[in-house]
Order: structure tokens, then sequence, then C-alpha cells
């Protein structure tokens, strides 16, 4: 409680936003008043009290399909960041505190993915492979295990050069050891701020996907693809694509600005 | 050899090896595929003759290396092979979309990069004040936008609203300079929002580590008035993380147009490239990202090298 | 009141305005023309701040928050930044402790000379670099006329530093802030610099605030000696009376560390760790080169030498860390295996090392409690209340209150408690044998005294043997039973403690005794004439 009274009204503001998708995503089954795929009326129809956004390019009810995108996007989001991150972290960390030929080829592996734009190796990924919503988690866990790699590395290879380090190991303690209760700790707070960051990332790089059309496959509802599927109302100077693309840009912006707070403390907290 | 031009010549060839690496990666990838490639084009339908025909014509049945090393060797002469979608020469279909998409990023990269390198240096100068809150602020919030938002906002307000510019930015061989500035400038300006954002907070963190530095307090403690500090100390030594920033912008200019030229309709390799991968135009796709995947090798190798001609401690190497 | 500089009653505070962490308290400091002023304290007392703040100058986060700094009739407690630039550099100059970071690595040393004199307009661009030439000559550094024009990375600390000041001096300023300029550098380097900065001081009349933890130094340099501690004032008096007849017990306590004398060792001399024909490389440099010694039970073996004289990469070929190219070490006979990995755990449990930097040799995110009690259930497989109890008892073997450090995370420990609990870390596998590497050189002189106290004591009850690696040769001195000199990699002389220091037999070790910064007044010209004889000895050699 104490430190969200030193928050900055931006990370507050981040925080709400946060816990409101949350919310929404966890219980969208109970909050949308529609469902998902449900065909409730004509295309493209009007704002009204019974389709608060109207619906969408097939009939289907609009702010129930954003409810859902919630899940979905934000959902998707999330598991493809965890995957991402445990492996990268922890190949990361091993290979700092292994050096040698482990290294070298685990470091070498992750310069070729880094090598290529990520959109443009997730492009020819999904074009080998096939989009759909497990090859896409995989494709783009792939990719963005590589930067996870890097960092947690560098952050780990600082440490590995310290000298309690050396300590542990001259004790003779094991790798699961040194991982776990030597180096994790130190690193942690440098990873959770890349995870915010990277999270970030990821929600963006599967909206951009989706709109695409390579992404989230329809009938699922997904901020990304609701873009593409309405994007002719614009030219009506209709609003309403822009609120799924709007509830995209709200959260990274949150997030966003979470991770910036507690970096900025962190650095505070050193010095 | 000096060890400076020992560096930049493994730099060049790092560069290079990555990028055969990366072809060949992708070439597998193909390979690896589950199920015949050529009865996945024709469909289930196709009979055993057409597909062995079809299979010959790509020469499908050949050996894998053989066929990598006759693809390779046809993309040193420019041979590019065939678009299975359209049956065209991939060379043909690029040409002019590689002008096009390299124009639009020219045109974001002109005006984008001076003005960020510019906001970065005075948010850093003025660190803490109003304008450099409000910068990180802006900056923040157009990085967490999606370029699709950022553009379909702009058409909003741009060209349905006021009716400044065309929703779509549709150009041609006939179309002049200056016409084609006009259509393209709302995904130019898209382009532009994004990369000053990001570039802007980067130039201002390379800055600022520098200031750190105790050299820094010996300048101010010699006197050294403060735009001077900057200018002169810091500057020198923050370029190579600046150099960092503007490759790795421009190389995002490069591949970012792919949503910015979805939205408009433009006329590019990105359009190209998504249209190849949802209808699986392998050769399309393989050239394509090539292309990409080089200019973002190349673009990262010309900053390494740059940064290597920028420290003094490598060029002035005993 | 100083005819040049005065300060009354000067406060620095940093942190915020409500609770504000207080930096200096009510320093008063006087100076005259052609003065030098001594400023003495540990770390943390606030000395480098004063002499920033003699410049008008703070640090970010730091503010005056009361008291003047008045400066030739200018308080620069409340000068404008433009009145302190034009004084900056022109009237009053800076040299830094680290010349290596304080010169810019984008500019050559000319250069960086001439901007001063050029934007503070005393000279143009061709009579700055004449200057620098003819400063660079008077502060001896070699090649004066070419030396400018090379960058700082191609030059050596010692000479880097030396050019910092020919620097500060550039517009012949009335004040030189000197802010520890030799800490960094080899005792040896160390006098070089000293006597050119002291000549080239008086040469141009030039008040000087020279800043130091080292006493000895500051005798040789000082008119009057400033003592700090706390942010505040302790005493001050000139030189000779300071060093005769401290007032305060504070200075006293930091007059006496310097006497601490180990007892003589008796009983035979039998070694427990043998070195056989050791040499190590780092790629194609060899850091070790075929070195052979014993280290004697329940003795202390000093291995002395100056920055890459190989003697961290001995410790660390001992400890298993880096597995020597050729050559053994054996322990109690039997051959140890090159490196940690493959030796047993009771040979890994034998010995054990302290180190230099208690802050990243004990792990930050650990209690002080999980740092003890993991290396004692690891070698002595006790549990339960028995290993609470033993770890207890390391607390107490330390001199340190289990009830209140046990509990305490790493990072509020003080240097010297964390030094203490990397002994206390060390003794829990129950060594034998111990290294100690530098463990004192991060540490402040008392707080040093402390723990070499402490090492003496263990010896005693514990009957360990230690091999303590050092620069400085008065630890040596005080603590060692023997001692081994090192130079680039191979043993230059070994033998007891007194043979060493009365009898040194090589021009190299009798040039590194004198080096060693005494507080007699003649010390520096008697050293700078021996160092200079030793080393025409050793060049003929």
């Amino acid at each position: 409680m104490t430190l969200l009274r030193t928050a900055p009204p931006t990370a507050l503001f981040g925080l709400l936003v946060l816990a409101a998708t949350l919310v929404l995503g966890l219980f969208a089954p109970l909050i949308a008043p529609y469902g998902e795929t449900e065909i409730v009326g004509g295309e493209y129809l009007p704002w009204s009290a019974e389709h608060p956004l109207g619906t969408d390019n097939l009939g289907r009810d609009m702010l129930s399909r954003m409810i859902y995108g919630a899940r979905n996007t934000v959902g998707l989001a999330l598991l493809t960041t965890g995957i991402a991150f445990s492996i990268g972290a922890a190949l990361g960390m091993f290979a700092a505190l292994r050096g040698g030929w482990i290294d070298q080829a685990l470091s070498r592996a992750v310069d070729v993915i880094m090598a290529v734009p990520p959109l443009i190796l997730a492009l020819m990924l999904l074009a080998i492979v096939g989009p759909s919503i497990p090859n896409m988690v995989g494709v783009i866990a792939v990719i963005y295990l590589a930067p996870v790699y890097r960092l947690s590395r560098a952050a780990a290879m600082n440490v590995v050069a310290l000298d309690f380090i050396g300590a542990a190991q001259l004790r003779g303690e094991g790798t699961i050891w040194l991982l776990r209760r030597e180096i994790l700790p130190n690193i942690s707070s440098t990873l959770v701020a890349e995870a915010g960051l990277r999270f970030c990332f990821v929600f963006l790089f599967i909206a951009a996907l989706s709109f695409l059309g390579i992404g989230i496959q329809p009938p699922t509802a997904d901020w990304g693809s609701m873009v593409k599927e309405n994007a002719t109302l614009i030219t009506f100077g209709d609003v309403t694509p822009l609120i799924p693309a709007g509830a995209i840009a709200l959260l990274t912006v949150s997030i966003n600005f979470i991770v910036d707070w507690m970096l900025h403390r962190a650095s505070g907290l050193k010095s | 050899m000096t060890r400076l031009q020992k560096l930049i010549l493994s730099r060049l060839a790092l560069g290079i090896a990555t990028l055969f690496v990366v072809s060949a990666l992708m070439f597998v990838g193909i390979e690896l595929l589950p199920g015949d490639l050529a009865q996945q084009i024709l469909g289930q339908s196709a009979t055993p003759e057409t597909l062995a025909a079809f299979r010959a014509e790509l020469g499908l049945d050949q050996a894998p290396h053989t066929r990598y090393l006759d693809w390779l060797s046809g993309v040193v002469q420019g041979d590019l092979g065939q678009s299975l979608a359209s049956g065209r020469e991939v060379t043909d279909l690029l040409s002019t979309r590689l002008a096009n998409t390299m124009f639009l990023a020219g045109y974001a990269a002109v005006i984008a990069v001076p003005i960020a390198v510019t906001l970065g240096l005075l948010a850093a100068l003025w660190r803490n004040s109003l304008f450099d809150r409000s910068a990180n602020v802006g900056a923040l919030s157009a990085i967490s936008m999606p370029e699709f938002f950022v553009a379909y906002l702009l058409i909003l307000v741009f060209s349905i609203k006021l009716g400044w510019f065309p929703t779509l930015a549709r150009i041609d061989t006939a179309t002049s300079l200056g016409q084609a500035l006009h259509v393209t400038f709302l995904p130019a300006l898209t382009l532009i929002m994004v990369v000053i954002a990001h570039m802007m907070r980067m130039t201002r963190a390379a800055i600022i580590n520098v200031l750190a530095a105790p050299y820094i307090e010996m300048a101010r403690l010699k006197g050294v008035p403060r735009w001077r500090v900057v200018l002169r100390h810091a500057l020198p030594n923050a370029l190579a993380p600046i150099i960092n920033v503007i490759a790795l912008n421009l190389a995002y200019l490069i591949v970012g147009v792919v949503v910015v030229e979805v939205v408009f309709s433009y006329p590019g390799l990105g359009q190209l490239l998504v249209d190849a991968v949802a209808s699986r135009d392998f050769p399309v796709v393989q050239a394509v990202g090539l292309f990409f995947a080089g200019t973002y090798i190349l673009l990262n190798v010309a900053a390494d090298i740059l940064s290597i001609l920028s420290n003094p401690r490598l060029r002035h190497a005993r | 009141m100083g005819n040049l500089l005065t300060i009354r009653d000067l406060r620095l505070e940093a942190g915020s305005r409500s609770a504000p962490t207080v930096i200096l308290e009510g320093l008063d400091l006087d100076l005259d023309r052609g003065e030098v002023l001594g400023l003495v304290g540990e770390s943390g007392a606030g000395k480098s701040s004063a002499g920033l703040a003699a410049m008008g100058f703070v640090r970010d986060g730091v503010r005056i928050a009361g008291g003047r700094i008045d400066f030739d009739g200018t308080d620069l407690a409340r000068a404008p930044q433009r009145t302190l630039r034009r004084l900056h550099g022109r009237r009053i100059a800076y040299v830094a402790q680290s010349a290596a970071a304080s010169f810019n690595p984008a500019h050559r040393l000319i250069d960086q000379f001439a901007e001063g004199p050029i934007l503070h307009g005393t000279a143009d661009a061709a009579t700055a670099q004449a200057d620098a030439r003819a400063l660079y000559r008077q502060m001896q550094l070699p090649d004066p006329d070419e030396i400018g024009f090379r960058y700082p990375h191609e030059v050596s600390g010692g000479q880097l530093q030396r050019a910092m000041t020919a620097m500060a001096m550039a517009c012949r300023p009335d004040l030189i802030i000197f802010d520890e300029p030799t800490t960094a550098l080899d005792v040896t380097t160390q006098i070089e610099v000293l006597g050119a900065m002291r000549d080239i001081t008086e040469r141009f009349g030039t008040a000087a605030i020279y800043i130091t933890h080292d006493l000895a130094v500051v005798s040789q340099m000082a008119d009057r000696i400033t003592v700090m501690r706390h942010g505040r004032e302790v005493e001050t008096a000139p030189t000779r009376r300071m060093l005769d007849a401290p007032q305060q017990d504070y200075t006293r306590s930091l007059w006496a560390v310097r006497s601490i004398r180990k007892p003589e060792a008796t009983g035979p001399a039998e070694p427990v760790l043998t070195l056989d024909g050791v040499s190590a490389h780092y790629r194609d440099f060899k850091a070790l080169d075929d070195i052979s010694f014993g280290l004697c039970r329940g003795r202390t073996t000093a291995v002395v030498g100056e920055s890459g004289s190989g003697k961290s990469t001995l410790a660390k070929v001992i400890a298993g860390l880096m597995p020597p190219g050729a050559g053994r070490v054996a322990w109690d006979g039997t051959p140890l295996a090159g490196h940690h990995d493959r030796r047993t755990k009771d040979q890994l449990r034998q010995v054990q090392m302290i180190y230099q930097m208690a802050d990243t040799a004990l792990n930050p995110r650990h209690t002080v409690r999980e740092t003890l009690d993991r290396p004692v259930a690891f070698f002595t497989g006790l549990s339960g209340k028995a290993r609470r109890a033993r770890v207890r008892e390391l607390m107490e073997l330390i001199e340190l209150d289990p009830d209140a450090f046990l509990d305490r995370r790493i990072p509020e420990l003080s240097g010297g408690q964390k030094q203490r609990i990397g002994i206390a870390r060390a003794l829990a596998a129950e060594p034998r044998f111990i290294i100690c590497d530098e463990i004192t050189s991060a540490l402040d002189q008392i707080v040093a005294e402390g723990i070499l106290k402490l090492l003496i004591r263990l010896q005693r009850d514990l009957g360990l043997t230690y091999m303590f690696i050092t620069h400085d040769l008065a630890t040596v001195e005080a603590i060692a039973d023997e001692v081994v000199v090192m130079k680039e990699g191979r043993i230059v002389e070994s033998g007891p403690r007194a043979q060493i220091f009365d009898a040194p037999r090589q021009a190299y070790t009798r040039r590194l005794l004198a080096s060693v910064p005494q507080m007699d007044a003649g010390w520096l010209d008697r050293a700078r004439r021996d160092a200079a004889r030793a080393r025409s000895a050793e060049t003929a050699a």
C-alpha cells in the first residue's frame, strides 16, 4: 500500500487499466452481453442501447467481441511471453555460468534469430508452418526467446564475474544451486522489468500479425483482427474500428508506464 | 593488417556468413514442411502426372542440396525463380515494389532521424525538466501504439475529416515526385511518429549514460559551458550507441513498412510479402524475406563498423 | 582568515529537504596564497565533497545548505553559474583521483590541455600547445614534445596523472584541488607523481588542497593538515605538529594504526602447501613463470608485488580457479588437481579464500545467516540445533553479535563487517589454510587494523596457515612471518620477514621498500633519490 502511495499518477493509471483488462479477460463469459461468435443482427449496425458499440462485418456484437478479445489477445500474449521468458532466461543464465562451447553454440543460434527482423522472421516461419494459434505462439516464443536470452545472459555474466559465485563454486555447489540461489535473486529485478517490456512487444506483435490476417484466425475474437475486419468503416468516418486498436494502445501504454516506474524505482534504490 | 582492419573485415565476414545461414535455414525449413509441397499447392484433386510435371518444373525432384545451390547461384545472378501463385518471374514482381518500399522508408528516415536525435539531445541536456518529462510520456505513448492505430487515426483526421490527403497511397510509374510525396505523406508520418519515439528515448539514454562519466565532471570543473560539455565531451563518446540507434531504427523502418503498406494499400514489398505468406507462395516469401533480412544485417554490420571507427581506442590502437 | 580561500560554517546536504543526509557540517577552512592544505580522513569523511565545495561545485543531488565559501572576495556558495565557470579551470583547477577515467577518451591529451586556456582566453591554440610541452617536460613526462598527441588510452596511469596535473596548471590557477591523485597508482609510480606534483606547485607558488586517506603521503605534501570525520573537522594543525603531537583521540588512533606487529613465529617450519615449478598463462601472456615455494604450517606467508606481478593469479591457481599450465601444487605432499571441479570435498574444505572486495564476495541477496548456514551445512553436515549453534559460534569468532547481525542482509553491513562475514564464511569450512587476497586494501586504516588483529588471533587460536596477498608493505610488515616478493610473474626474492625488510638482497626489493611512504619530513626526497639509484642498479643488473 505504501508502495502504491508513492507511485506517480501515470503508474497508477497503468495499474488501473491492467487490473480492469485482467478482470474483463478472466470473467469474459459472465460480463459479455452476447456470445463471442454469436450473430445478433445485421452487419455494421450503428451504436445503440442494445449494441453499445454496434455490430461488426458479420453482424456480431462489437462490445462482446471486445470483451472476449481481452481474454484471447492478452491471454495469448501472456502465454507466449511466459514461454519465451522461462526458456530464454534459463538458457541465458546457464550459458553465462557454463561458458565454453555451450555458451558459444547457444549464443550463435540466438545471433541468427536476431539477425532477421522479428516480423519478417515470423511471416517466413508462419508461411512454412501455416498460420494457426499454436503455431503463432510457438513462432513468436522462439523469436522473443532470443532477446530474453541475451539480456539474462548479460545480466548473469555480471553476476558470475563476482567473487561470491567463485566462492560457491570453490565450495563445490552444483549448477542448480548456483542458478537458483546465487544468480537468479540478483537478476530477478532486471528480468521482471524486461518481462513487462517483452509482454508489450509480444502483445503488439500478435496484434500486428492478426491485423495482417496471419495471427489469430477467425472466428476467434481478437483486437488485431477486429480492426482489420471492420477497417472499411473508417472511410465513412466511423470510429468503431479504432476502439480495439485504441484498447491495444491503452494497455501497452499502461504496462509501459508501470515498467517505467519500476525501472525508475530500481535505479533510485541503487543510488 | 592493423587490428582495426581485422575487426572490420571480421564484422563483414560475420554479416555475410549470417546471411548464408539464414538463407540455408529458410531453405531447410521449407524442406521440412510436412507433406508434399506440390500436393499442397495443386490440391488433393491433382493427378499424379500433373504433380510429377509440377515437381519437375520446380526442380522438386532433385536432391535438396543441389536445389539449394541452384537457388543460391540463381540469387547471385539475379534470378529468384518464379512465383507459384502467378507464375511470374519473382525478379519482375520485386523490382518496382522494392523501389517503392525504399522510397517510403527513405522519406520517413530523412525527416525522422534529425528530429529524433535533436529531441534526444535536448531531453538529455534538460534532464528532468518539464520538456524532458513530457517528451518521455509522449514517446512512451507513441511506442505503445500499434502502427495500424496511428495510421487509421491519421486517416480519420487528415483524410476523412479534413480531406487533406488521400486515404490510400496508390502510386505507379506515372506518379510525379511531388504527387508521390503528397500521396505517401500519411504512411510516412505514421512511420515517423513511431520511429521518432524509439530513437529519441534511445538517444537520450545514450547521452545520459555518458554524462555520468568522470571526464564530464572534469570538463565542467575546467569551466566548460554546458552546451559544449554535451556537444564536445559527451557526444563523441555517445556516437557508437547513437549510430546503433539510428541503424536499428532504419532497419525497423524498412521492416515496419509492412503493416503501414497494408493499411494504405501501398504497392511495396511488405504488401507483397503478406500476400505471399497468405497464399504460401514460397519463392516470393523466400526472395522478399531474404531481401529484408539482408538489409537488416547490412545495416547492423554498417553500424558495427561505424561504431568501431568512432571509437578512439580502436582507431588509435597501439 | 586565509587570504585566498575562507570557508565558514559550510553545510552540505543530500536527499530530500525534509529528511536530508548531512554530508558536511559546520566546516571551516582557511588557505593562504601558495599554501598547501592536506585534508585527511577515512572514506565517508566528506573530504572529497569539501574539496569540490572549495570550487563552489557540488555533485548531482547534493546542495549547499548553509555557510560561505569566500574565494578571493567572491562567495562561491552564492555565485551564479557564469561566475563559477569563469573561475573553474582559470583560477581554481581540479586533479581527479582516476586520471584514466577523467580524461575524455575521444580527444588527445594536448587538445584537452588547450581547451581551458582557449575557453578562458588566456592563450591561443599555438601558445597553449607550446606551454603544454613545457609543462609536460617539467612534470618529467617521457617524450614531452610528442606525448600530448596521444589519446588517453595510449598513456600509462602514472603518466596520465602527471598530464592531468599539467592540465590543471594550464591557466596558472591560484588554487588546485588534488583529490586522492595517487590512490590508484603503484607505490613505485606514486613517488614519481608525488615528486612532480610538489615541484610544480612550488615552482608556480600555487596553493593546493591535497585530499587523501594516506597520512604519510599528506605529510610530504602539505604545510598544514585538517583531519575530518563524519563530515566535520576533527582538528587542524601545521603538518609537523599534527604528526608529532595530535590533540584528538581520533587523530591519535589514525596515527597508531601502523604499529601492529605480529610476534615472531616460533617452532619448526614444516611446509603444508608446496608449489613446484608452477606457470600459468592468459592466452599468450605469461602471468606466472616457474614459481616454487612452500607455505609453512601455522605461519603467514605474505606475497607482495605491484599490479601485474602475478600475485592474484597465484591465488587463483592454488584455489583451483585457474589450472596451471605447468608445475604442480601439493597439499601435505598430495598433488592437488588443477581445477577445483576435480578436487575432493575435503581438499576444497582445507583451502579457503577471503576476497579483496567484500562487497562482491558476498551475495547481496542473502542474509548473514544464509551466507554462513550454507557452508556449515555443506562441509560439516551438521543439522538443526547443532548447525544453528555453529553459525552463532562463527559470529562470536569474528567478534560480531549473532543476535544483532544474523538476520541482516549483506547490503546493510559496513565494509569492515562484510569482511568479517567473509572470514566467518571461510572458517565455516573448518579449513587449515586460508588465502587472503588483498583483504584490507579496500578498507579504511582503522577498520583494516581490526581485521588484521582478528586474523592474527584466529591464527593463534585455530592454528591456521595464511597466504596473504598484498601490495601494501606496511601490512606485510605487520603480519608476515615469511615474505615472497613478486614481479612480472616471477619470484624476485623470498625469506623471513626480518631478512627481507632489514637486509634485502635484490635491487627491486630495495626500491619497493624505499617507495613505501613514511611520515618523516625528508622521506619523499630521500625516496626519489633511492628509487633513481635502485632503478639504475636494476637496469645494470
